[in-house]
This record gives C-alpha cells, structure tokens and sequence, in this order.
C-alpha cells in the first residue's frame, strides 16, 4: 500500500533540504527507531532535518505524490511510540526549526518554531518577565511535540494544560499545502476549531510547523510545601480536602519514599527528607508574599489537621531545585531501578485518586510485581509504571498485558480516561477502542480521513 | 557536642544591583534568606547533634531584621540563636565582622564546636571562619567535605585541598567551614515555625560585649578600604560548534584551551 524510498526519493529530498540533512542506510542512528520507552522499535528508511516550513511542504509535496509515509519526530522523549515510524518511510525531525521567533508583549503571546525545547522557552518567557503556564516533567521535548500531546505538566491544577494556551498553528498538511489556524486573538467562535483539533492529533493530522502561544504575566511569588505523611493512604486522602479549601494551589504532586530514593540513586543527590513513607508537594503562586503565604499556611494547617507529620517549607531557589529538581527525574529514576517497563498515564476524577493508587498496590501485591507510581494528584493523571525486573519475557508480557487491562478497566469504571497527557501512540490503541467504543472512533477515523485521505501522515496511530 | 553556626543574612536573589554611585548594594524591597553556604553549615551541625546528642545554637550579625534567619534555622532543628546588632557594627569588613562575632560568641558561652559555611552569596571573601577562629585562639579547617567521626574529644574530617582530598583530625573546640554541596540541608518545619516565640532569640549590641572600644567595630575596625564596587559586565557570547560528533570535540577543546579554561 505504501512505497519504498529509493535512490530518486532520496535525491528529490537531498535537493530540498540539503545532503547533509537527509540520512539514509546506516547513517541512520537507531536512535530513530524509537522514542523514550523504547519497547516499539521500527527504523525509517530516510530521515529528513528540515528547517523551515517550506521544506516540509516540500517533503510532504513528494511523499504525497510517491504515497510514502511520513512520521514526524521532535525530541523522541514520547512514551507511547507515537513518534516511531511503524510503516518505514520518510522520519521528518523538527529539532532544527528551534527558533523563538518573537514575543509579542501586546497580546501577551509567543511565535516559536515547533523545535524549540519547552526548557527554552520556559527560560525565554521567564527572561521577559512572563511564564508559560504548561510545565511537563519531560523539559527536553520539543514544544511541537508538547502540541501534539496537548501536555499537560505540574501546574494544570491552576493553569490547565498546552491546549488552553495554543492560539493558533501554522501546518502543513499531507498534500504540502501550508495552513494557518485559529490567530493571535483571545476569542474565537469561527467554525470548527481546527486549531483544536491538531492539538493532540500526535501528528496524524498535519504537520506543526509554527505555533502562537499564550503566555501570562511572571507571578511575582513562588513557593512550595513539602508534606510529609506516614502512608500514601493519608497523603492521597488530603488531596481532595486541599481541593476543597479554595486556595489554588499551581501544583499537587504526590510521591512515595521508593520513587525518591530510586531519584536519589539516579541523580547522586540526597532529597531533603525521606524519612517518611509518603509525601505531597504542592506549589503557589501569586503576586504578594502575603496572599502566598496565607494560602501556604491554610494548607498547611489543613494538612496537619488530617495526619500530615510536618509541612515543610520550600521558599528559596535552592530548596526548590533540591526538591523539583528530584521530581523532575522520577520517570528516569524509575527506568534505571529495573529492567524495562511500561506506563500508564491514566486520567480519573480527582476525587478517584485515592482509589486508583490503592488498587494499584492491590495489583503489585497479586502479581508479584513492582508497580511505582507518581503523578499530579491534583488534576488525577497518574503515572504508573510496572517494572519487568528480573521476570522471563514471557512471564513479563503476560503480567504487562493483564496489569494493564486491569489498570485501564479501573480507570473507565471510575470515570477517568486511557491517558491524561502522553496520548494514545502506537502502545494505547487498543484501550483507546475498548474505551470509546466504535462510534467515537468511526469518528475519528472519519476526521483523519478528511485530513489525510492517502493515510501517509504517521499511519497506525491514534484511531487506524 | 555543644555546636555553634555561624550564619547571614542575604538578598534573597542573586540579581541584586548595585548602585552605580555608591557603590552598595541595592537592599531595599530585595527579599532575604539565609546564607545559601550557611546552609549546609547548619545541616552538618544538626546531623552531628542526631549522631552524638548535644546541641545547636546560631549566632549572626545584621540589622535587627536578620532575626530571621535565626527563626529560619530554629525552623530546620536549631535551638536558639543570637543577633548581633548595633550600629555601630555597619560597614564592617571581613575583619571587623570576625572580631565583631568572636566577641558575640564569648558573650554567648562556651562551645566544643563552631561551624562556617564556606563563604557569602554576597560577599564572597570566604575569610570570616578562619578569622573568627584566630580571634577566638582556636585551631579551624576550612572547605570541609564531611565530618567522618568523632572520638577521644576529637573529629574526623575529610577536607578539599582543590587538587587533592586529605583525612584530618582536629581536637575540640575548633572551628570548621563546610565546603558547597556536602549535603542537602533539611527544609524548614511549618510545624516549627507557627509555634516560634521571641524566648528562642537573643539580641546583643556593643554595650554587652567585653570590649568597649568601638574602634574595633565597624567602618572604624575595618582593614579594608573599598574603593569602588561594580558589578561585573555581562558578556553574553554564544557560538554555535558545528560538524560531525569529532570535529565538534575538536573545535570545543581548541576553543577551551584557546580561553584557557583547560
């Protein structure tokens, strides 16, 4: 169904984008062949660096013509194979359109490139005196990349995710024609948004090529608390409680003492406190010291109130980089502390929390497994990974594939979805379709047909 | 082990400026904070309290607002602490600062041992520690990675000497300063702080300290003459290597070695 690159293909793409730029045979690191998790492995015959959108309409133009298949990458730091390039064909890397391209301080947005890293531009807004709300653990992805996940990071709980601060997307779509959609305006009832819809479509839909992003004023005050408890029971089961007391808090995560002393090994760097079982770091932010600090001490009272054995106090950059820097690393940490492993990025009401967490130490304890999880209590997505150890590949298959039907049977039977940030890929598909049913998909093929009627833009994601 | 630290007062930003014409710092409406260096002072001497029992006291100098950071290091497990405070203590250098604490801490009693962090995120002279000690008449060791043990009335340490690490062992009472990043100091207890009372803190100005000569303190006991304070320019420099992994370590070390940063 689709075609093979050959010699003329690879010439037709040299002359595009420069010979250096187009790798082919074993030039071809087998970095390629995967993203982060790296249990889904497929090289693509050619890659393709391009830097500008003309070459990636350019590209698309041929692979079109040729009905060759496309799979756009940034950084590779996806999680569910969405970036691997199932079908061969054309691997198009974004990482070189990494500019910053302006700041506009009258709309209060920004023009970048969808290669710019989100550290980048987390760094470029701050600079200027602005913050870019979406905060992801993964700091190295690309902000294209972040788009087609419709990310969503730490600070969602107050801020919401990548999707409320997309305003509008310059793409190409599979035939090489160059579209803008959505604008640098704050409303929009003009049709359908197919600006929304291309947030998220993990590049099955068009290729992102240019983005105007929401930014918000720099809150003038930041601080986190630290809260110790003496099991993940009682720390879960104040997170609703904080919910409750209206005091808005940028971020509730919560952690274990095993996922902090596995960061700890990884990073050669001692947490401030692990002494206890469970923790739940939480953020504020505003623009007075006094509105901060009352909403960190009525928090904090009511942590205490429910069991909490202290509420540390993390006020300085220093105390916060020993903190965050540690929650940054857990994904990593986790990683290096076993063999393999896979996750699950469910989503459910955060009032579900608690129970999710439980039934998934339930499931640790009947399989005889390690199940370590983190995530943002306060917003309900759960990162969940089950760790292979030193299980047979057999065994370890068998026990992936039932704790995970299980996990996302639970999810559903609470009311949460398959994922709240990482998407859907390659490695979710098939709880996507038991989740939705066949209608939703129906639709959504339906969609991805309209966009791309040829299927060459990362065919075997999402819903085909 | 009865521990004293020494401890100070900081902007709470490393982006503080500096007025063209003065010369000073720009303190007003600028946030503070403990001495990030401090820090791991304060965490050594309290894991060495959890090790052999005693306790920890702080000790600094400042405008009477500097209080805070006494109540920030009660916060993190110390008992008490001291304010040195007095008018007359303004504008001292490295020298006056020393004596001035080393007359505070006679004041304050008797300690087995005295811990400095390494230096000042303002001032950067990294000589008060040593300063503090000879004033006292006490042997110290600076740029201490850890305290290894203690036994027979004396520490063991592992001490930088920048090109190499030596074992050392100091009797008490000495005075150490702790190297950066030996540690990772415990954060302040909310716990702690919403049940602080003044009883934890006790101010001393110069009319309780021994010697009464104020000649000795301030502008008038300082060495140094400043002539200006600048801050430094910035150079924001940025090129780019290019070329295949080989070519980029090439080029990167000729550029290194051309700067010589190698």
């Amino acid at each position: 169904m689709y075609n093979h690159i050959t010699t003329k293909e690879i010439a037709a793409l040299q002359a595009i984008c420069g010979n250096a730029n187009v790798l082919y045979g074993d030039a071809i690191s087998p970095e390629y062949a995967h993203d982060e998790l790296g249990d889904i492995r497929v090289m693509p015959e050619v890659v393709v660096r391009v830097s500008a959108t003309e070459e990636v309409s350019a590209v698309m133009k041929l692979a079109w013509e040729k009905t060759i298949p496309v799979t756009v990458r940034g950084s590779g730091t996806g999680l569910v194979g969405a970036a691997v390039p199932i079908y061969g064909g054309i691997l198009l890397e974004t990482t070189k359109m990494n500019q910053i391209l302006g700041l506009d301080p009258d709309n209060l947005t920004v023009r970048v490139q969808p290669g710019v890293l989100l550290m980048d531009l987390a760094a470029f807004a701050e600079e200027n005196d602005f913050l870019y709300p979406p905060d992801p653990g993964e700091k190295s992805a690309t902000i294209g990349g972040n788009i087609s996940t419709n990310a969503g990071g730490m600070r969602a709980v107050k801020y919401g995710v990548t999707r409320d601060y997309v305003r509008s997307l310059t793409v190409v779509l599979p035939n090489g024609e160059i579209q803008t959609f959505g604008a640098s305006v704050a409303k929009n009832s003009s049709g359908y948004s197919l600006k929304d819809l291309i947030v998220g479509s993990e590049g099955t839909l068009a290729i992102i090529c240019e983005a105007v992003l929401k930014l918000v004023p720099l809150p003038k005050v930041s601080l986190s608390l630290l809260v110790p408890f003496s099991d993940m029971k009682s720390a879960i089961e104040a997170v609703p409680e904080i919910i409750r007391s209206k005091t808005t808090p940028t971020a509730i995560e919560y952690m274990s003492r095993d996922t902090i002393l596995f960061s700890e090994s990884y990073l050669g760097k001692k947490f401030p406190d692990t002494k206890n079982d469970a923790y739940i770091l939480l953020t504020f932010d505003g623009n007075t010291l006094e509105q901060v600090e009352s909403d960190l001490s009525t928090v904090a009272e009511l942590c205490l109130d429910l069991g909490a054995l202290d509420a540390y106090i993390v006020d300085t950059e220093e105390r916060k980089k020993s903190v965050w820097s540690a929650r940054g690393a857990f994904l990593e940490a986790i990683k290096s502390s076993t063999t393999e492993m896979d996750e699950c990025d469910v989503v459910v009401p955060g009032n579900q929390v608690d129970t999710f967490i439980k039934y998934t130490h339930q499931l640790a304890a009947d399989f005889g497994v390690r199940i370590p999880s983190f995530g943002h209590a306060g917003d309900g997505n759960l990162h969940v990974y089950i760790c292979r150890d030193s299980l047979s590949d057999a065994d370890w298959e068998k026990v992936k594939a039932d704790c995970f039907d299980r996990m996302y049977e639970k999810a559903v039977a609470l009311g949460g979805l398959v994922s709240g940030e990482h998407g859907i890929g390659y490695a979710k598909k098939e709880y996507l379709r038991r989740q939705y049913g066949d209608t939703p998909i129906a639709l959504m093929q339906g969609i991805k047909k309209v966009f791309d009627e040829k299927n060459i833009l990362n065919p075997g994601k999402v819903c085909f | 082990m009865k521990i004293l630290t020494c401890i100070k007062q900081v902007p709470g930003s490393n982006n503080v400026e500096v007025d063209p014409v003065t010369g000073v710092l720009k303190r007003s409406g600028v946030s503070s904070k403990i001495n990030p260096y401090d820090l791991y002072a304060i965490e050594a001497a309290l894991a060495l309290k959890e090790q052999f029992g005693g306790s920890v006291d702080t000790i600094t100098m400042g405008p009477p607002q500097a209080k805070a950071v006494i109540e920030e290091a009660v916060c993190m497990g110390a008992r008490q602490g001291t304010v040195l405070s007095d008018r007359k203590f303004a504008g001292a250098d490295v020298l006056a600062t020393a004596y001035t604490l080393a007359q505070g801490i006679r004041k304050c009693g008797q300690y087995d041992l005295i811990i400095c962090g390494k230096q000042t995120t303002d001032g950067d002279t990294a000589q008060v520690g040593a300063e503090v000690a000879e004033y006292l008449g006490i042997p110290n060791v600076a740029n201490v990675l850890s305290v290894d043990g203690y036994r027979d009335g004396k520490l063991q340490l592992t001490v930088s000497l920048d090109e190499a690490v030596i074992c050392e062992e100091i009797a008490l009472p000495c005075l150490i300063s702790m190297d950066s990043d030996v540690n990772t100091p415990r954060l302040p207890s909310y716990k702690v702080k919403r049940t602080l009372t003044d009883d934890v803190i006790r101010f001393l100005s110069f009319a309780d300290f021994e010697d009464q000569n104020p000649d000795h303190y301030g502008l008038s006991g300082s060495a140094t003459q400043v002539e200006r304070i600048f801050p430094p320019e910035k150079v924001s420099e940025k090129q780019t290597v290019t070329g295949d992994a080989e070519t980029q370590a090439q080029t990167l070390f000729s550029l290194l070695k051309q700067r010589k940063m190698l």
